[in-house]
């Protein structure tokens, strides 16, 4: 017997970010994006930077976040995500996300060799993916809570 | 002999001073219910964290990593968590006092120290220490940012085999009465064995899971995060024990203030009724001796 939803259970350093009962989940996971219904075989991963969507059970609502990294458990009837940061669209400040990519872009550009070139990509990706959540889904249904 | 003006002045005094330690005790309890509340929250994701950790470790034979690396504690790092201000009774002196206990026995071996919170800081400064790096001023609103900047300072340190074992001193949050303060090893990482799981725990420890990246490697990114929530949590509970303890402190003064007033104005009347009394005698010996 296969259950029908998933616990989708999100936490990040600071609190408790989300739990919810969900039939769908699709996140970024550091190989490539994981779709997961219930039932999923037991399977652990890194996670990446990305967008983490998932549909509501019954009347619960669907969402769209913006994860930056972290871990992800799934067991057949439990998705536990270990994000560094995950922000709803709503929350994502826009203009701070432009600010800080125009930042990333200019330091990649100058060739530096002196700078962290790992870390500028990163903050890099970060931007692009607020940016990217930010836009697609900002005036969409926003999810109640 | 004081006159009824120096009691006056006193009483004034000493009831402002009252009033600003009254004051500091609602803002200091005010702050500890948000101080209490974020490291409540923060409770899940460290939870979490363990136990996935606990479950790599315990299937990985011989887990390998520059964190788990056991060398005899020649040169050892102690993370010191005081407050940023003074006015919390012994909150500050505690800690200093258990750090001290703990570096006497050590005193032959290469120690050094980061101190978190300006009194510590100031206090460790003058007794000689020097500091691989500091942070002041960060304790009034923690976050995961600074936590992580300390983790990837004593990691380094660690990794680069500059220190041989991470301790961490700091007043656990138990109750508002009663700090705890503990000193936990952070490096290496003990081993984490399976019966430390709790029983819901035992059935997902024999899952079978699949594992999108080589274990090793998902190992590599859990620790340095392991040791981040460990800091935060220590800087959490530290900044609710910090609120705590000014709020028995500052109640108490206030409670003292209050006894203060009350014995000056005892006194007080005692100084006044003798001077009416002085003033009757003369007035009736006056009367009596030109009658």
């Amino acid at each position: 017997m296969l259950p029908e939803s998933i616990e989708l259970i999100i936490v990040t350093p600071e609190r408790q970010f989300l739990r919810e009962s969900v039939v769908e989940v699709v996140m970024p996971g550091a190989e490539g994006e994981l779709g997961i219904l219930p039932g999923h075989a037991p399977l652990m991963t890194e996670l990446g930077i990305g967008e983490l969507a998932y549909r509501g059970a019954g009347a619960n609502p669907s969402g769209v976040l913006a994860i930056i990294q972290g871990f992800a458990e799934v067991l057949g009837d439990r998705v536990t995500v270990l994000a560094e940061t995950a922000e709803r669209a709503a929350e994502i400040d826009l203009a701070r996300a432009e600010a800080a990519k125009a930042r990333a872009e200019q330091r990649l550009a100058t060739g530096d060799p002196n700078i962290d070139w790992d870390r500028a990509f990163i903050a890099l990706q970060r931007a692009v993916i607020r940016i990217q959540v930010a836009r697609k889904y900002r005036g969409a249904p926003v999810e109640t809570r | 002999m004081p006159t009824l003006l120096d009691f006056r002045r006193r009483i004034r005094s000493v009831k402002n001073t009252q009033q600003i330690t009254r004051a500091m005790k609602f803002v200091a309890a005010a702050r500890l219910r948000r101080a209490q509340e974020a490291a409540l929250a923060a409770r899940p994701y460290a939870k979490e964290l363990a136990r996935v950790l606990r479950s790599i470790m315990s299937r990985i034979d011989q887990p390998e990593h520059p964190l788990l690396a056991h060398r005899p504690e020649e040169r050892i790092l102690v993370i010191v968590l005081t407050g940023e201000r003074g006015l919390a009774g012994a909150f500050n002196s505690n800690i200093l006092r258990k750090a001290n206990e703990f570096f006497r026995p050590n005193r032959g071996k290469k120690l050094s120290v980061i101190p978190v919170g300006k009194k510590g800081r100031d206090a460790l400064k003058k007794a000689g220490f020097r500091f691989p790096a500091e942070y002041v001023n960060v304790l009034a609103q923690v976050n995961f940012g600074t936590a992580r900047d300390i983790a990837s300072v004593v990691t380094d340190l660690y990794a680069k085999e500059e220190a041989d074992a991470v301790y961490i001193v700091f007043s656990e949050f138990k109750t508002v009465m009663t700090p705890n303060l503990v000193l936990e090893k952070l490096l290496p990482v003990e081993a984490m064995r399976a019966d430390e799981e709790s029983a819901s725990e035992k059935d997902s420890a024999q899952v079978d899971y699949i594992y999108e990246q080589p274990k090793e490697r998902l190992l590599d990114k859990l620790l340095p995060r392991y040791i981040e929530t460990q800091i935060l949590r220590a800087m959490l509970e530290s900044s609710a024990a910090e609120h705590a303890a000014r709020m028995t402190a500052m109640e108490s003064a206030t409670k003292n203030a209050g006894e203060v007033i009350e014995a000056l104005t005892l006194h007080m009347n005692k100084v006044r009724q003798a001077a009416i009394t002085k003033e009757i005698i003369e007035i009736v010996s006056g009367a009596s001796s030109t009658a």
